[in-house]
């Protein structure tokens, strides 16, 4: 089929929901990244054949769909039931018949599937009320969960490209700018840069030809939010491109993905193929005069690869080594022309706004930062998961009420934003709004959505350290300051660790790093000393108790600490078995002893023992 | 170590002949073969117009990319953030201690191959540990080893 008109966009839409309200019943399942690794596929197939095998009323084979992430990944594998949002969390595959026989025919709630409040045990039948999604607000994360990626139709009957045949209709490409301007979107990828200030330098350009690019190298080592939007909405990602392209004039664009992401290159490339096949890529698009198409280009595992120019050459096909900032890329970017790169996230919600409006997006998050944010929570947190909150949130509420707090009763000790670029924020600014100049105040930043939390029994003198040695390892070479300069500061934050360092040594560290902020050739150096900056700031008594007491408070580093096996040991022989080195001897119902010279304090044996029997020192 | 040259032109076959088009070659060279073979990039150097010194430098830039051929499980554990902070290092040490390999190393009889790698985008099911595609979330370091036997 292919669409060639607004109007007849409408028709199809009129139809595709009325097929979609001809299902009775939906069953969605989650087949996010969470969900998958533990077993959803099998779950989403055993669906399918019950329902095959037997006619169940009111349940048709179609009503079974594989979404992208729900978001709640810590309750995973998960199933929802429309309507009524039925949450089932921890579904295995042999709940599957129960769920169709009780749920599905009889309209009966399976109590034992339903998510409890671990801290009241009240039970939640529809997800929408489930503190974890009570307070979030959802638009770029608008469709995952509820659609099926593959199938267009899911899409279109939920407004799909409304915000295309809007901008083909209604404005011109100056008044697209004008309504992006307005709505104060600002760069999801981590820098904040206000979209519709680089759409319009763009289009100013006298040029033959400009492209558009997607970003979707997520380098943040702890994000996965532009994951689960390509994989569970790539649609809604290739509409704000083709809006941008409208906007700036481009017949081209790119969406440049991670390597490690092999299931989003091919969704979004079965997506482009069946926006091509109905007429939203490719010429004269909606019968327009618009006229592009778009390519995906796999990145190769590159960290800086993230960082516009270094992505450019990739793009090329090159080593993706940055270049100075001078020149910008919207003004000689891909094959030195004009270009606009973007984020993920940031597309996606640009068809919402053309659709609802630049005031109604004004009206969501604050004055500065206006909107929402998804964020990937990990790390020390009960709700490990995939969230979307309005702009201005306090980090206490993102962790708290829709995180759930810190798991094993342990205490709040960090909140880690901005990934490599961005630093540890500690409980004392826990009452601080998320917003891009906030975050950035305070010395961290609000980066591309990575959020770990991090509890008492975490360093964070190692957490610099480890940040650290991933830039070591993914800095270009190319310039002397991030090169050199970061090498030495890891193996400065090393010495510290090992409780080989001296506070002169602390105070060098401090002025290399003013080194390496300032005269590092692109933004990886420039901000690659904030996770130890920001460390030092709020946890500077921590530093100093690895270097003056050589004592890690947190427990972690390892020549620091000691492992003792106290008398509550049973001798059950499950540490002996797991130490890697065998430093742990004993006999079976006898007490257990840890050999320190032999021990290299991984804490293996620490993590398997069920009696509490070893202390740390 | 003898590759089909059949594969190699075929890959050749498939991309854009233009020196743009090298990283896909590449790439596609390493899904293939799990690794780059010599007379693979040659032929690609060639057939593309890019100097081998490139290819070579492209080769080495990009962690997607290897240069010596790889086991036939690949085991891989995640060292993103969320990963590390909840132990990651002590799967690896099993991993080390269990099949006697560094990370980037393959046994003398080609079975594995240990790496590491920075967030597979599966952070809420830390730390996690890949064995060929199969993901497995929430590992204890006494489940490691058997993980990468089985799995
Ligand atoms: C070292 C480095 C890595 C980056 N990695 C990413 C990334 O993975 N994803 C991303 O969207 N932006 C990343 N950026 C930011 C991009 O350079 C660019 O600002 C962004 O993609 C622009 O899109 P936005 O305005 O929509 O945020 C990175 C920047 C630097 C300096
Ligand atoms: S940190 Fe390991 S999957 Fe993200």
């Amino acid at each position: 089929m292919h669409i060639d008109t607004p109007k007849k966009l409408e028709q199809w839409r009129r139809d595709c929901r009325k097929r979609q309200d001809s299902l009775k019943k939906k069953i969605l399942v989650c087949l996010g990244p969470g969900c998958l690794a533990n077993g959803s596929d099998k779950i989403l197939d055993e669906f399918k054949k019950v329902l095959k095998d037997k006619k169940a009323k009111d349940v048709s084979l179609e009503a079974v769909k594989k979404t992208g992430c729900h978001g709640f990944c810590a309750q995973g594998p998960m199933v929802v039931i429309e309507p009524g949002g039925i949450f089932y969390a921890k579904v295995k595959k042999s709940n599957v018949a129960e769920i169709i026989e009780k749920t599905l025919e009889k309209g009966e709630i399976i109590d034992k599937l339903l998510y409890s409040d671990p801290d009241n045990g009240h039970k939640y039948t529809d997800y929408k009320e489930i503190p974890f999604y009570r307070h979030q607000v959802r638009i770029s994360l608008r469709n995952c969960g509820q659609i099926d990626p593959d199938n267009i139709e899911d899409y279109i009957a939920r407004g799909g490209y409304a915000g295309l045949a809007k901008v083909l209709t209604d404005l011109r490409p100056k008044e697209v700018i004008e309504t992006i301007k307005k709505s104060g979107l600002r760069g999801r990828g981590g820098g904040g840069f206000p979209t519709g200030r680089k759409w319009e330098s763009c289009a100013q350009i006298e040029a033959p030809i400009r492209y558009v690019i997607c970003n979707g190298d997520e380098g943040d080592p702890g994000a996965f939010m532009d994951r689960c939007i390509m994989e569970g909405d790539p649609h809604s990602v290739l509409e704000g491109m083709i809006i941008c392209a409208y906007a700036v004039g481009s017949r081209e664009g790119y969406i440049y993905v991670r390597e490690e992401y092999p299931l989003a290159v091919i969704n979004l490339q079965k997506a482009i193929e069946t926006a091509r096949e109905y007429g939203f890529l490719g010429e004269k698009i909606l019968g327009s005069d618009l006229s592009f198409d778009i390519r995906i280009s796999r990145g190769g595992g590159a960290f800086v690869c993230g960082e516009s120019s270094a992505l450019m050459k990739s793009v090329a096909g090159e080593v993706g080594e940055p270049r100075a900032k001078y020149i910008r890329s919207v003004q000689k970017g891909l094959h030195d022309q004009p270009t606009v790169l973007n984020n993920v996230e940031t597309f996606a919600t640009v068809p919402v706004i053309i659709d609802k409006g630049a005031d109604w997006f004004v009206s969501i998050g604050t004055p500065k930062s206006t909107g929402t944010k998804a964020f990937s929570l990990a790390g020390k947190i009960r709700n490990t998961g995939l969230i979307e909150i309005p702009m201005g949130m306090t980090l206490r509420e993102i962790i708290y009420n829709i995180g759930g707090g810190i798991p094993d009763g342990r205490e709040f000790k960090a909140v880690q934003t901005g990934g490599p670029s961005g630093g540890c924020l500690p409980a004392d600014k826990l009452d601080l709004p998320v917003d891009f100049d906030t975050l950035t105040k305070a010395g961290s930043m609000m980066g591309s959505g990575g959020m770990i939390i991090m509890d008492d029994r975490t360093c964070p003198v190692e957490v610099a350290r480890y940040f650290l040695e991933f830039l070591v390892h993914e800095s270009c070479g190319k310039c002397v300051p991030c090169r050199e300069g970061l090498l030495q500061l890891y193996k400065y934050c090393t010495k510290i660790t090992r409780g080989e360092a001296t506070e002169a040594d602390l105070a060098l560290m401090e002025r290399l790093s003013k080194t390496i902020v300032t005269a590092s050739l692109c933004g990886l150096g420039q901000s690659g000393p904030n996770p130890f900056l920001s460390t030092v700031q709020y946890f500077r008594d921590e530093y100093l108790a690895h270097i003056r007491d050589r004592k890690c408070p947190g427990g972690v580093c390892r020549e620091l600490i000691q492992y003792v096996i106290n008398d509550k040991c049973t001798g059950c022989m499950a540490c002996l078995s797991v130490c890697p080195v065998g430093a742990i001897s004993g006999e079976k119902k006898k007490l257990h002893v840890i050999d320190q010279d032999k021990c290299d304090a991984c804490g293996s044996c620490h993590d398997v023992c069920t009696f509490a029997a070893i202390d740390i020192k | 170590m003898n590759i089909d040259m059949n594969k190699v032109t075929e890959i050749l076959e498939r991309n854009p002949k233009e020196p743009g088009a090298i990283i896909a070659v590449l790439q596609d060279f390493q899904r293939e073969f799990r690794y780059l073979p010599v007379p693979a990039m040659v032929k690609a150097s060639e057939l593309l117009h890019v100097p081998l010194s490139k290819v070579y430098s492209i080769a080495t830039f990009y962690n997607a990319f290897s240069l010596t051929p790889r086991g036939e499980k690949v085991i891989r554990i995640c060292k993103g953030t969320a990963c590390h902070i909840k132990g990651a290092d002590k799967i690896l040490e099993q991993i080390e201690a269990g099949l006697k390999l560094k990370p980037g190393e393959t046994s003398a009889d080609m079975k594995y191959t240990v790496e590491v790698v920075n967030c597979v985008g599966a952070c809420a099911m830390a730390p996690v540990l890949i064995v060929n595609d199969k993901y497995h979330g929430k590992v204890r370091c006494d489940q490691a080893m058997g993980k990468v036997k089985r799995g």
